[in-house]
């Protein structure tokens, strides 16, 4: 177990299971429990588990008003982005063979678009303001004749930003392109409303809202109506869009976990808003403090933020004790700092000493306040220890300096 | 990134105690002190590495050492490692410090072997700085 002291703010990386989702999961597993296959249909084994299928599946579908039968399951939002983009793509392909996207994009839908530029489309990467959002307008200018699909994220999982989907819908609807939409950091956060929402698909994640790992969902606009051509064939489960045995003690959890974000999204939003509130008052009274994101346009879950003259995974090995993850490079295995910060067109050192830290369900504020005070001392203590901060005091302008890179 | 406990004790320890490893500057202007800076900020790490020395028979010997390091937590262990290496020896043994020698003292990940290479180099320059005063 991890040490109790730990605290937890990296709930944009995965939320702990939420204990009302897993007992609900329990009962669907033991011999005493529901643990038949759904698709069994000549005993009372199957057919309960289908039922908890479907309730799960209403449940989802509730959450954003759409209608269950637009939904279908998937592993998580990887394979639902996976399906949607390449879904799409491979069967619209002879209407036409450009797909649109943006830099800042999750690997879930930026290497399915890689993969198919392999296969012979061609994808368009757009470029985010600094703030990181992605303007309708520029969707206008990019779509061409040979569009036929727009793939864009709701909110940035870096920065916590908010694109604006019905304008971009508006877009993609008039010139008939799909508009499909990562939406796994959503659930639970803002309204998502798909009956008036012009969104073809949308992808969702369980364990992002308190639900289990590995389960997520795709949802599929039956009007007007898209088309996918599958990734996974073997059954023809899912009307034929997922082949696989579906996992009823995950999805109940998924439905579950969506269901509560249903009736707690405003007690939840509420006192997380007042957590991001003090924490960015407290945070901003350190010197050279950036931002990372559009704190006018962003959901308080989320903050980024970039403490100049310090690196990152310096300023994490120093909050031992408070579970965060960074933009820097040397957290990644690629040795590349973040290319969500990259793309937003700021100096790669912010991108070096950025932090995000992720509130949830279970932040106390007594982990605020302690986070703040374990942040100030290590920012202060790290500066001492760098170089660039005693030039900075110097008087000295870094962007005049002449580096011995390597 | 799993970190060897040498990396994480010596990172805690530089980090809570500052002055007790060295970390502070000399005034670069003084004759008997050296003075090395490798890396950028761009790339993530920075390493400002000072030797005060004195003649000792027909060469010099390092007396007292200061470092101030941007980076992540290796190359803050990596350079507090190689001042722990420095103090006492003559320029041509610390000339002789080889990266490798930070490598195993430190149990570094492959990944992060560049944290050595920069420390090596932190010293090779302040050896020259100094020389170039002499």
């Amino acid at each position: 177990m991890t040490e109790k002291s730990t605290i937890y703010l990296d709930y944009a990386s995965t939320t702990p299971v939420d204990p009302r989702v897993a007992s609900k999961m329990m009962e669907y597993l033991t011999p005493d429990g529901e643990f038949g296959n759904p698709a069994s249909r000549s005993h009372r084994y199957g057919w309960k588990a289908d039922d908890a299928v479907e309730e799960a599946r209403s449940h989802v579908a509730n959450l954003v008003n759409a209608d269950p039968r637009e939904i279908v399951w998937t592993s998580g939002a990887t394979e639902a982005d996976n399906l949607a983009v390449k879904g799409v793509a491979r069967f619209y392909k002879s209407k036409g063979n450009h797909i649109i996207t943006s830099k800042i994009e999750h690997k879930a839908v930026l290497d399915p678009c890689r993969q198919l530029e392999r296969e012979g489309f061609e994808v368009t990467y757009l470029e985010p303001n600094e703030f990181g959002i992605i303007e309708p307008e520029q969707v206008k200018e990019a779509i061409k004749e040979s569009t036929i699909l727009v793939s864009l994220m709701h909110i940035n999982n870096e920065l916590g930003t908010l694109n604006d989907l019905q304008s971009i819908g508006e877009i993609t609807r008039e010139s008939g392109v799909f508009f499909h939409v990562d939406a796994a950091q959503s659930t639970g956060k803002v309204e998502i409303d798909l009956s008036t929402l012009p969104v073809d698909l949308m992808s969702f994640s369980a364990h992002k809202t308190y639900g289990p790992k590995g389960i997520g969902a795709l949802f599929v606009r039956r009007k007007p109506r898209v088309r996918i051509e599958a990734l996974i064939h073997g059954g023809g489960h899912e009307r034929g869009m997922r082949s696989g045995t579906l996992a009823p003690h995950q999805i109940v959890g998924m439905g579950e976990a969506f269901r509560i974000a249903k009736l707690e999204m405003t007690k939840d939003h509420e006192m997380i808003a007042k957590y991001h509130e003090k924490f960015l008052d407290e945070a901003m009274k350190i010197e050279h403090v950036y931002i990372n994101g559009d704190l006018k346009n962003k959901v308080p879950n989320i903050l980024n933020m970039s403490f100049n003259f310090v690196e990152g995974e310096s300023l994490i090995m120093g909050l031992k004790d408070i579970a965060v993850s960074s933009g820097s490079a040397c957290t990644s295995a690629s040795l590349e700092p973040s290319y969500v910060l990259r793309a937003l067109g700021r100096k790669d050192e912010l991108a070096h000493s950025s932090i995000r830290f992720s509130f949830g369900r279970f932040t106390k504020e007594s982990d605020v306040d302690k986070t703040l005070s374990i942040l100030n001392n290590v920012v202060d203590r790290l500066r001492e220890l760098s170089p660039l901060w005693e030039m900075h005091l110097d008087g000295i302008d870094l962007d005049t300096v002449t580096w011995n890179t390597h | 990134m799993a970190y060897s406990k040498k990396v994480v004790d010596k990172f805690e320890n530089t980090l809570n105690d500052p002055k007790a490893f060295n970390v502070g500057r000399f005034d670069p202007k003084e004759e008997n002190v050296g003075t090395g800076m490798v890396g950028a900020p761009a790339c993530g790490d920075v390493m400002k590495l000072q030797i005060k020395c004195e003649p000792s028979g027909n060469t010099h010997v390092i007396k007292d050492v200061k470092f101030k390091t941007y980076g992540c937590g290796s190359a803050i262990a990596s350079s507090s490692e190689l001042v722990d290496m420095l103090i006492g020896k003559t320029l041509e043994e610390a000339k002789a410090i080889k990266n490798k020698e930070i490598v195993d003292a430190l149990e570094l990940p492959p990944i992060k072997i560049h944290c050595s290479v920069l420390a090596e180099d932190s010293i090779k320059q302040a050896i020259e700085d100094y020389e170039s005063k002499q």
